[in-house]
């Protein structure tokens, strides 16, 4: 186990990176702490791999450090860092048992086979493949090969950390759902610090206790699922958690607040004077589908759009609405009635409206 | 649909049929036919059974050349093989210098067995080719033309020379198409270089093994020019192969009807020792 620190990390694939655009990850300072179980978040080639191989030492960073427990380990090799890394795609060595499979970490180290046996049979239990053990790995069907690629990372006790690639890319939605359970249980149990890489925020805040949300080769936010939902850090952030994401508006300085269109959105006192004080004009606003407050009664602070549609998903609806030349997105419960074409009237709650300058959330001191 | 019937569509196989019968089929059986019996010359055939067959076994001449060819092809095997996979494991694995080492590798393999066994007679000799002058003026006493050992050390030399290559170089194609990741699993589950070897390298080599082992040793079976150009079989009768001892049989004495008994005794030995080991490769893994 181990605490590791990113510092100042960058990393390009490129021999002489001309810009920032060459770059997979940008001056990345973050610290995985000891024992934790974490998600690392985000879209397709954002950076997120090349991270996690920078960890494990498969890759070379260009530049920074990476520190285990504060100690450079750059030049060490996987081997020496001590890491277990699970891979998107099984990898199994064909000619082994699935015994011979699991067993073969702890046998490169020189671990006694009374040892091995033990381990390799509880580590078994735990994936439920113990009727597999005798089997040729080769044999197995896809998920199986993976829980055996798994297992592998699993039956060392000691390792700094085991690191997850989008491990269950290929295995059954049902499955999914038990595995990430059983990775849950096994952190529990081992206490062990794991980094688990996924495109899919729903495994991320299933598996995690803290959840990483890289975006262009950064980490945007660091936070607990709901502090992703309730308080996004970055506009990215917004979009990519919640499902639907959260409605960014493009918006133009007015008097007392905001405005695009003819639709004024006034902000709190704070909120005005950061804006007087920024120059950018990159200005957006966000707010929740779930935190719009929809209704057939007019106020002082409702806004009246056009409902556009209205999706039902079972449990609860999603409204399309436009307001001025805006589309947004309303979540309403299965009681809410509101017909196509119709007028409605909208508030949006003063707490979870978000102001964003240069796509970073304008914080609230008082909050 | 309504299926018809149509026995004329047999015809369509024909093509087939007449390739088949003048590839193999008909030279194959004008040769059986000659070795059941005794020609004296065109139109002069006696049938003799299987005469020729029961001499040919008998035969010490032979014999004796069927045992040198299994050395031969034995020691062919036993040393290309390993080598050839070394060379590959030891070959760079792309650019600029990957391109060259397969240049390099690829030319023995362009050179004519003639011209191989010509370089090869002139290189090692004593007098004027550098490999026996060198040899001899370090000291060590070597003529492949008057020592058994030495003949035998050429020829070996030479076919490794030869065909070595090719087995790099498929070995080669087999290594590069093992994936990126199972050598970044095998880093990361600390195997040593002789671990990932065996492990990874070795099991997903077997199949063009397969192929570089049968290759090798059919091949190697029916050796006859280079061999011939090189020493002519000998001194003595000690690089006579079973090829050479065929063809003075053959051309030579022109004993037709014995040469054809040995030439489908030689056929069904290769087609034999072939079937063994691609049975023995490919149920290796079942068998634990």
């Amino acid at each position: 186990m181990a605490e590791i620190h990113l510092k100042s990390l960058a990393h390009s694939y490129s021999e002489n990176p001309s810009g920032p655009d060459d770059y997979a990850i940008r001056h990345l300072d973050h610290v995985w702490e000891k024992g934790g179980a974490y998600a690392l978040l985000g879209p397709s080639g954002c950076g997120k791999s090349t991270m996690l191989n920078i960890i494990s030492g498969l890759l070379q960073p260009s530049e920074g450090d990476v520190l285990f427990d504060g100690k450079r380990v750059n030049e060490l090799s996987p081997r020496d860092r001590n890491i277990a890394q699970v891979f998107q795609f099984p990898v199994i060595y064909d000619s082994m048992t699935v015994f011979q499979n699991l067993a073969f970490p702890l046998k490169n180290t020189g671990v006694p086979s009374s040892q091995i046996n033990a381990k390799v049979h509880e580590i078994a239990e735990i994936l439920e493949i113990e009727g597999e053990l005798h089997k040729k790995a080769k044999n197995l069907s896809a998920d199986q090969k993976q829980k055996v690629s798994m297992g592998r990372g699993l039956v060392r006790g000691d390792v700094s950390a085991i690191l997850f690639d989008e491990p269950l890319t290929v295995i059954d939605p049902q499955l999914k759902w038990k595995l990430r359970r059983k990775l849950k249980q096994i952190h529990e149990q081992f206490d062990i610090t794991m980094v688990y890489v996924t495109h899919d925020q729903l495994e991320a805040s299933t598996f995690a206790d803290k959840i990483a949300v890289m975006y262009g080769g950064q980490i945007v936010q660091f936070g607990t699922p709901t502090e992703l939902f309730e308080q996004p850090n970055h506009t990215f952030v917004g979009y990519f958690i919640g499902s639907p994401g959260m409605n960014l508006i493009e918006v133009q300085r007015c008097p007392r607040g905001v405005c695009f269109g003819s639709t004024v959105i006034p902000l709190s006192a704070q909120q005005v004077e950061v804006l007087q004080r920024v120059h950018s004009n990159n200005i957006k606003i966000g707010i929740r589908p779930e935190f719009i407050q929809a209704s057939d009664v007019s106020a002082d602070d409702t806004f009246e759009a056009e409902v556009r549609d209205v999706e039902d998903l079972g449990t609860y609806k999603i409204m399309t609405i436009k307001l001025d030349f805006e589309t947004l997105k309303v979540r309403l419960t299965e009681d809410q009635h509101f017909e196509i074409g119709n007028h409605v009237q909208l508030s949006f709650p003063e707490k979870w409206l978000k102001l964003y300058v240069d796509e970073f959330l304008v914080e609230e001191k008082d909050q | 649909m309504n299926k018809v019937p149509n026995n004329r569509a047999w015809w369509l196989v024909l093509p087939v049929f007449i390739l088949v019968a003048f590839s193999a089929l008909i030279p194959l059986m004008t040769v059986v036919n000659y070795s059941v019996q005794d020609i004296f010359g065109p139109g002069q055939g006696y049938w003799v059974g299987t005469e020729w067959f029961k001499e040919i076994l008998g035969n010490e001449r032979l014999q004796d050349s069927l045992l040198r060819q299994f050395a031969f092809s034995g020691a062919v095997l036993a040393i290309q093989i390993p080598l050839g996979i070394s060379v590959a494991l030891m070959m760079p694995k792309s650019g600029i210098k990957a391109s060259l080492c397969l240049i390099l590798l690829a030319i023995p393999l362009l050179i004519p067995w003639n011209v191989v066994g010509t370089i090869w007679q002139i290189f090692g000799r004593g007098d004027i080719g550098l490999f026996g002058w060198g040899l001899n003026s370090l000291g060590v006493d070597y003529n492949y033309t008057g020592d058994t050992v030495d003949a035998w050390l050429t020829v070996l030399l030479m076919d490794v020379w030869h065909w070595t290559p090719l087995v790099a170089l498929l070995c080669y194609s087999g290594l590069r198409a093992i994936p990126e990741a199972f050598y970044q699993a095998a880093e990361i589950d600390r195997a040593s270089r002789w671990a990932v070897f065996r492990y990874i390298q070795l099991p997903r080599l077997k199949s063009v093994l397969v192929i570089a082992v049968l290759l090798r040793f059919m091949d190697s079976f029916m050796i006859y020019t280079e061999p011939f150009v090189l020493t002519g079989g000998g001194p003595g009768s000690s690089t006579t192969f079973l090829s050479q001892t065929l063809t003075t049989m053959a051309i030579g004495q022109f004993d037709i009807g014995r040469a054809a008994a040995f030439s489908l005794i030689y056929f069904l030995v290769v087609l034999l020792v072939s079937w063994l080991f691609f049975t023995a490769i490919t149920h290796l893994d079942k068998e634990k």
